[in-house]
């Protein structure tokens, strides 16, 4: 991927705190290619937002960022503010997870948009305010036209964040990074901002950097998938492997804990038990195998890397009967950070992790 | 999402058409504002029809730049707004008066007449005093001069504590620290023994407001400094900061047009309050001998000789507080006329 638009290279973030050392990232590798849509998944604490606010250079000044991140080939780690502020916006821009919050309640959207247009273009207010009606109308205000004028108290959720949306495109951004876009909002509010969110990608031909802890969400907007556990990526490949041969654990969980629209209905949700792992000093080991049921002996001692996974459909047929494995899932491009990666890969969903509900009445 | 409509705290009155059932912030304009004209009291009327053709101006030339019709939404607020109206005109009254008064009437401040002690009457309207000075010139002139010199007290609190306490609250750290315990130093020190000491040096020698205005504002903006800190503080922790940086926003961009314009309430209303401080200190230095100095007036001066002959000469006491009554409210009025006016919420349509 020597043509990738931005190339995080084994970066890792530490943050000081009172109890010792944080280490919120630990060493996270991955590119994205022009007009890809990569998103990251995980828990609450997994990094994942760390991960983009270090790209964007908008992490608070105790944090200890190591590693690389290269915008086509210019590194962006230790960049001067100046510097960074002419990538921000134009090269690379965000989309926040809180519309209500993310957009300045005493100016217009319309002057937002343009303000964000002004900041890196050298055009009139008449050229500036023009190209926002016309950002708005793409990201489909209705009447944009005067909605312009409005503040955007005067709008609601999904609409604000249509607007959070336009104003990251009005640059025309090669990368636009978003930490959880839809969180926020309600779930029928949900699909009008990811179709606005595609209509932007279409428009910009830009990359997407999609940070969400639903999967449903990846799954209808991703290319490929990064899974992070523990401030490490666990997983990564397609969004057919990881949603067809999810080889870690961790992935296998996630997935569990969804319902399923192919399933028959009688499967019980999963869950994983505990909780994530605290990231403050060393640790020794897989940082899943607490909550992992294949833990064994190794796990504890090795902190398995990431390395490819060799699917192998099982020969007797232990394949769940609600697991369809299309042809074309290889493993070319598919890395997974477990000591049983192979062997996991090839394992149902359904019965990994122990149904723990306590009512087991049968569900007819 | 935050819900200001604390109950008490709206105005019962509301730029809001009566009766009307669209919102206005949703129509354009020129539409809302015209609709609304002719639902308001026959008084504002005048004053709103202004402001229509002032939109129809911005219509004409095809709503061009969001911040002009952002600014002239907030007149047309202001404008709208009779507390605030109240203010304004009463403000423009005294000080349109009290400039008048000095250039045409028939006594300047500074004449002495044959009729000593006369209560108010057609020839002396605030009545004379003692050696037979005209009070309404004295009592005008006096106005005119507390005006000048708390208006230049307010800016330079203004300028001087927002250029102090924005930096301090943007960058924090070491900047805030050492801004802040400059501002603690300035704090500390006694104001009025300060006053009393630079006034008699420097007022007694030059005899000249302008100086008292400077000595008064470099010792009253550190209130506003520490406000504008506090609210910079919670400020640049806002996402919708971030959001900005994260679009290439420079720290100055982000100080002086997206973090300032969400300050300027408490801003505005520390302001009008440090007007009305400035009057009241130059009046108290004044009282105390030490501000202006006669044959100088000022309205502190005049109730400082006044007092003594308050229970025979009224005149002399009761219409100079009067004026500095009137003075500080107008003051008063416009400061939270603005403070609303500036507040895009205020425009929200109650469901």
């Amino acid at each position: 991927m020597t043509d990738a638009t931005l190339v995080v290279d084994d970066l890792h973030v530490d943050f000081s705190s009172g109890d010792g050392v944080v280490h919120a990232v630990r060493g996270i590798t991955f590119a994205l290619a022009p007009e890809e849509v990569l998103g990251i998944v995980g828990e609450s604490g997994s990094g994942k937002s760390v991960t983009a606010l270090a790209t964007m250079g908008l992490l608070p000044k105790n944090a200890k960022v190591t590693g690389s991140i290269r915008f086509r080939g210019e590194e962006l780690l230790g960049l001067k503010e100046k510097a960074l502020a002419k990538v921000r916006g134009s090269a690379i821009a965000m989309v926040f997870q809180d519309p209500l919050t993310s957009l300045n309640p005493v100016y217009t959207v319309g002057w937002q948009i343009a303000e964000a247009v002004r900041a890196h273009q050298d055009v009139s207010k008449d050229t500036a305010r023009d190209e926002a009606v016309r950002l708005l109308k793409l990201v489909g205000i209705p009447d944009a036209d005067h909605r312009v004028d409005n503040y955007p108290h005067e709008f609601s959720g999904g609409m604000r964040q249509r607007v959070v949306i336009a104003v990251a495109m009005a640059n025309d951004p090669t990368v636009i990074l978003a930490d959880e876009p839809t969180t926020a909002l309600d779930v029928t509010v949900q699909a009008q901002v990811l179709s606005t969110l595609k209509t932007a990608l279409n428009e910009t031909r830009a990359s997407l950097l999609l940070i969400t802890h639903d999967l449903g969400v990846i799954a209808g907007l991703a290319d490929r998938v990064l899974v992070m556990y523990a401030g490490r990526p666990v997983e990564i490949g397609s969004v057919e492997e990881i949603f067809y041969a999810p080889s870690m654990p961790y992935t296998h969980g996630l997935l569990g804990s969804l319902p399923r629209v192919d399933s028959d209905g009688t499967e019980r949700l999963r869950q994983i038990p505990g909780s994530p792992p605290t990231l403050v000093g060393d640790r020794v080991g897989c940082p899943f195998a607490p909550r992992c049921p294949l833990r064994a002996p190794i796990c504890d001692e090795q902190e398995p890397e990431l390395r490819p996974v060799v699917f192998r459909p099982s020969a007797d047929g232990s394949d769940g009967p609600t697991r369809v494995v299309p042809a074309h899932v290889d493993g070319t491009d598919h890395l997974a950070a477990c000591h049983f990666a192979d062997e996991v890969s090839t394992m149902p969903t359904a019965s990994m992790f122990p149904d723990t509900s306590a009512d087991h009445e049968v569900v007819p | 999402m935050t819900d200001d409509r604390v109950p008490g705290i709206e105005p019962e009155f509301d730029d809001r058409p009566r009766g009307g059932v669209d919102a206005p912030g949703i129509l354009p304009h020129s539409v809302s504002s015209d609709r609304a004209a002719g639902l308001l009291a026959p008084g504002a009327v005048l004053l709103d029809e202004s402001t229509a053709g002032l939109d129809a101006g911005f219509d004409e030339y095809g709503l061009s730049g969001a911040s002009r019709s952002q600014l002239s939404t907030v007149v047309r607020r202001f404008l709208r707004d009779p507390m605030a109206m109240i203010g304004l005109g009463t403000f423009v009254l005294l000080l349109l008066g009290s400039i008048l008064v000095s250039a045409f009437w028939r006594y300047s401040y500074l004449s002495i007449t044959n009729t000593l002690n006369s209560p108010p009457s057609w020839a002396h309207p605030f009545g004379t005093n003692s050696i037979g000075g005209d009070m309404f010139a004295q009592v005008m002139k006096g106005t005119l001069q507390d005006i000048e010199i708390s208006l230049l007290v307010a800016l330079m609190a203004v300028v001087l504590g927002v250029a102090v306490g924005a930096p301090a609250g943007f960058y924090g750290g070491k900047v805030d620290s050492l801004l802040m315990r400059f501002v603690d130093l300035i704090l500390v020190i006694p104001v009025l023994v300060v006053l009393i000491v630079l006034a008699n040096i420097v007022a007694k020698e030059t005899n000249n407001w302008f100086w008292l205005a400077i000595i008064i504002g470099a010792l009253s903006w550190t209130y506003i400094a520490r406000l504008v800190r506090a609210d910079f503080l919670t400020l640049r922790e806002r996402d919708f900061i971030e959001a900005s940086r994260a679009l290439g926003a420079s720290d100055s961009r982000l100080i002086l047009r997206h973090m300032l314009p969400n300050a300027i309430g408490p801003i505005i209303v520390n302001a009008t309050i440090t007007v009305a401080g400035a009057i009241v200190l130059e009046s108290t230095l004044s009282f105390l001998g030490l501000g202006i100095q006669a044959p100088n007036v000022s309205l502190g001066l005049l109730i400082d000789s006044g007092q003594d002959s308050g229970t025979t000469e009224w005149w002399l006491l009761v219409i100079p507080v009067i004026f500095l009554l009137v003075l500080i409210l107008a003051v008063f009025f416009i400061g939270d006329g603005l403070q609303r006016a500036l507040d895009p919420k205020k425009n929200r349509v109650r469901a």
